[in-house]
C-alpha cells in the first residue's frame, strides 16, 4: 500500500481502483484494443479473438474453481453446450445473435445446474470426478444426437449479423467479442463486491463455517455452477460464431485441462489472474509455432517434432510455474507493482 | 448366455488391469494425498520402454521387463523428489495440476522418441486359446489376470506384514505420528511413487501384451482408471480391487448390450453415469474413509 493512502469509508475500501491513474490507463488500453483491427493481420486477429474468448471462459471457470472452490473438469463440455446451442438456435431456428448468445449462455447455465447437483454431497476430488462424468455425458450426447449436432462430422454455424452486415470474418466479429468480454469482466469484477460474491468466497474458505453464518451452501454452490456455466456458454457461443464450424473434436478433455491450467497459472480467485492465464496459455502454442518454424528453416526435421515439443513445453511451464510461483501470475504482478510503488524505499 | 459370459470374462480381464493401476493411484493418494493424473502416462512410458528394449536392443523379454521396472522405480522417486516435494502444503487443485503438467511432459517425450504410429508388441503370451467351460479363452487373458491377482496378493501381504508396508500405512494414518516413531516420511513418499510407477508400468506392459499393439492412446487408460478409484474410495486398496472389477465388467456389458442400441460409445459413458449414481448415495466411494470435518 502506498504512503498516505488511507481508506476512510467502506465505499473507499471496496473501490476497484486505488487511484485515478489505473482508470486512465484502462481507458487507454480499451481505445488501443478498439483501434487494433486497423493494424493487426488476419492471423493475429484470429489469435486475439481466441484469447478474448478464452478470457471469458477462464473467468467463468475461475468463478467456480477459484472463488467458490469447486474443482471442475467440465469446461470443455460447457463450451460444447454453448457452441452447439448456438449452432441450433442460429442455424436451424435462424435467430439473431443478440438473442442466441444470451440463450446459449442460459442453456449452458441450466446444464451446469444439473451437473452441479452432486455438489450437494460431493467435495474436492470426488466432485472433480463428477464433473469429469459431465464431460463424458455431453461428449456422448454431442456425438450421437446427429439430428441436432451433426454427429462426428460437426455442424456449420451462420455468421452473426447486424442488420445486413454479416460479422463473418475475424475483423468484424472482433468487436462483438471485445464488447462482450469487457461487459462480462465488468460484471465478474463487481460480482465479488456483492453479497452473492462474498458468499461464494465464504463457501470456498470453509463451507461449514459459511453454513453456520447463515449462507445457504448448496444454493450458492449451485448458483456458482450456473454463473460459471453461463460465462463458459457465452464463450462457447462466440467460439461457434468465430470458427463457423464446430465438431466434437473442438472440445476434447484436454481443453478442460488447458482452462484449469489458465486459472491456476493466472491466479485462483482473481479476475486479473484469469486474464493473464488465458492470454498466456493461448499465446504459448502460437509463440512455440513461430519458434518451431524458425527452427525448421535451419533444421527441417524439427517440423515433425512440433506436437511433442508443444506438449513438453506446456507441461514444463505448468510444473515450473506451480513450483516457483504457486499463487499465479496475478500475485507476481502485485509484487512487481508494490515494489515499484515504493521504489527505492521499499520499507 | 454365452455372449454374457464372454462379456463378463472380458470385463474381468480389463478390470483386473484397472485394479492394478488403481492400486498405484491409491498407494500415492493414501500416503501423500496426491491424485496422480499422470498414471496413464506412466503405463504408456513403461510399455514403450519395455518395447524399445526388446525390439531395438534385442534383449530377452524377461531382462527387458526387469530393466523397465528398475527404470520406472527410479522415475517414480525422481518425480516425487523433483516435482511433488516442492509442492508440499499447496492446495489440492495445484497438486492435480502439477500431475497434469507431468503427464503432458511424459506424453511429449514418448511422442518425440517413438512417434504416433501403432507398433506391434512382442507376443509375450502363447497364442492358442484354451477351453474354459463353454468358452474359448485366449491364454494372454488368463496370464494377465493371473499375474494381476498374484501382484495384488503380494501387495496386500506387503502392506500387512513387512516393515516398509506397515510404515507406509502408519504414514497414511498420520504423518506426524509416523515421524515421531522414527519413520522417514520422505522415504515413504519416494517408495509410494516408485511402487505406483512400477505397478502402472506392469499394467501397461500387460495391456499392450493382451492387445498385441501399443500406441499413445494407452495413456487414456489412466483417465479411465480415475472413476475406478473414486468408486472404490480414494484411500481403500480393497476398494481399488473391487472397483476395478466392477467397472471392467460394467463397461463391457454396456458395450455389448447398449452399443448396438445407441450406436457406440456406451462403453465410455456408462461407467461414469453409474459412478455418479453411486456417489450420490455414498459420497466417499464404496469403501473410502468418510471424512468428518470440524470447524
Amino acid at each position: 500500500m502506498r504512503c498516505g493512502d488511507f481508506r476512510e469509508s467502506y465505499a473507499e475500501d471496496m473501490s476497484i481502483f486505488e487511484s485515478p491513474l489505473p482508470r486512465v490507463l484502462l481507458g487507454f488500453l480499451l481505445v488501443l484494443l478498439l483501434a487494433l483491427p486497423a493494424f493487426a493481420t488476419t492471423y493475429w486477429l484470429d489469435v486475439l479473438n481466441r484469447i478474448f474468448i478464452a478470457i471469458i471462459a477462464a473467468t467463468g471457470l475461475n468463478i467456480l474453481t477459484g472463488f467458490t472452490g469447486l474443482i471442475s473438469l467440465g469446461t470443455a463440455a460447457f463450451l460444447a453446450v454453448g457452441g452447439y446451442a448456438t449452432a441450433a438456435l442460429a442455424g436451424k431456428a435462424g435467430l439473431p445473435f443478440v438473442v442466441v448468445i444470451p440463450l446459449a449462455g442460459a442453456l449452458t447455465a441450466l446444464v451446469g445446474l444439473v451437473f452441479g447437483i452432486p455438489s450437494l454431497r460431493l467435495k474436492g476430488l470426488y466432485l472433480a470426478v463428477a464433473t469429469l462424468a459431465a464431460h463424458y455425458v455431453v461428449e456422448f450426447t454431442v456425438t450421437h444426437w446427429d439430428s441436432v449436432t451433426g454427429g462426428v462430422n460437426g455442424i456449420s454455424v451462420p455468421a452473426a449479423r447486424v442488420g445486413s452486415l454479416a460479422l463473418g470474418d475475424d475483423k468484424r466479429i472482433y468487436f462483438l467479442i471485445l464488447v462482450l468480454m469487457v461487459g462480462l469482466l465488468f460484471f465478474a469484477k463487481n460480482l465479488f463486491r456483492t453479497k452473492v460474491g462474498k458468499a461464494f468466497v465464504a463457501v470456498r474458505d470453509q463451507d461449514i463455517s459459511a453454513a453456520v453464518m447463515g449462507v445457504n451452501v448448496f444454493r450458492y454452490k449451485l448458483l456458482a455452477f450456473a454463473v460459471s456455466s453461463f460465462y463458459i456458454g457465452v464463450a462457447g457461443s462466440l467460439l461457434a460464431y468465430q470458427a463457423r464450424i464446430i465438431s466434437p473434436e473442438n472440445f476434447p478433455i484436454t481443453v478442460a485441462i488447458d482452462y484449469l491450467g489458465m486459472v491456476i497459472i493466472g491466479g485462483l480467485g482473481s479476475i486479473l489472474g484469469s486474464i493473464f492465464g488465458a492470454v498466456f496459455i493461448t499465446l504459448l502454442p502460437e509463440l512455440l509455432r513461430l519458434a518451431n518454424d524458425a527452427l525448421a528453416a535451419h533444421w527441417p526435421s524439427a517440423m515433425g517434432l512440433f506436437a511433442p515439443f508443444k506438449s513438453i513445453v506446456f507441461g514444463l511451464v505448468i510444473v515450473l510455474f506451480l513450483i516457483f510461483e504457486p499463487d499465479g501470475m496475478a500475485a507476481r504482478w502485485h509484487h512487481i507493482k508494490n515494489y515499484w510503488k515504493l521504489y527505492p524505499f521499499s520499507y | 448366455m454365452e455372449f454374457f459370459l464372454q462379456l463378463v470374462l472380458n470385463g474381468i480381464v480389463t478390470g483386473s488391469i484397472y485394479s492394478l493401476v488403481a492400486l498405484g493411484f491409491v498407494v500415492i493418494y493414501k500416503s501423500t494425498g496426491v491424485l496422480n493424473f499422470a498414471q496413464g502416462e506412466f503405463m504408456m512410458l513403461g510399455a514403450y520402454v519395455c518395447l524399445g528394449l526388446t525390439v531395438e536392443y534385442h534383449l530377452p523379454f524377461a531382462a527387458a521387463f526387469l530393466l523397465t521396472m528398475g527404470f520406472m522405480a527410479v522415475l517414480g522417486v525422481l518425480t516425487e523428489r523433483l516435482i511433488l516435494r516442492p509442492m508440499i502444503g499447496e492446495p489440492i487443485i495445484s497438486l492435480i495440476m502439477v500431475t497434469l503438467g507431468l503427464s503432458a511432459i511424459l506424453k511429449g517425450v514418448v511422442q518425440a522418441i517413438w512417434g504416433n504410429d501403432l507398433r506391434p508388441f512382442p507376443n509375450i503370451f502363447p497364442a492358442d486359446p484354451v477351453q474354459l467351460g463353454p468358452l474359448p479363452v485366449s491364454q494372454g487373458y488368463l496370464y494377465s489376470t493371473a499375474s494381476v491377482a498374484l501382484l495384488l496378493l503380494v501387495f496386500t501381504l506387503f502392506f500387512k506384514f513387512t516393515r516398509a508396508g506397515i510404515a507406509m500405512r502408519a504414514t497414511a494414518f498420520s504423518q506426524q505420528v509416523a515421524l515421531s516413531m522414527g519413520i522417514s516420511v520422505q522415504r515413504i513418499f519416494a517408495l509410494a511413487w516408485s511402487i505406483a510407477a512400477v505397478v502402472s508400468a506392469i499394467g501397461g506392459v500387460l495391456l499392450a501384451g493382451v492387445r498385441g499393439g501399443l500406441d499413445a492412446a494407452l495413456a487414456f487408460f489412466g483417465l479411465k482408471v480415475i472413476p475406478v478409484v473414486i468408486l472404490g474410495g480414494l484411500d481403500s486398496i480393497g476398494g481399488a480391487i473391487v472397483g476395478g472389477l466392477v467397472m471392467g465388467v460394467l463397461e463391457n456389458l454396456a458395450g455389448g448390450y447398449l452399443d448396438p442400441v445407441v450406436g457406440g460409445g456406451a462403453k465410455e459413458v456408462a461407467p461414469f453415469i453409474v459412478l455418479v449414481a453411486i456417489l450420490t448415495i455414498k459420497p466417499y466411494g464404496l469403501f473410502g474413509k468418510v471424512k468428518i470435518e470440524r470447524v
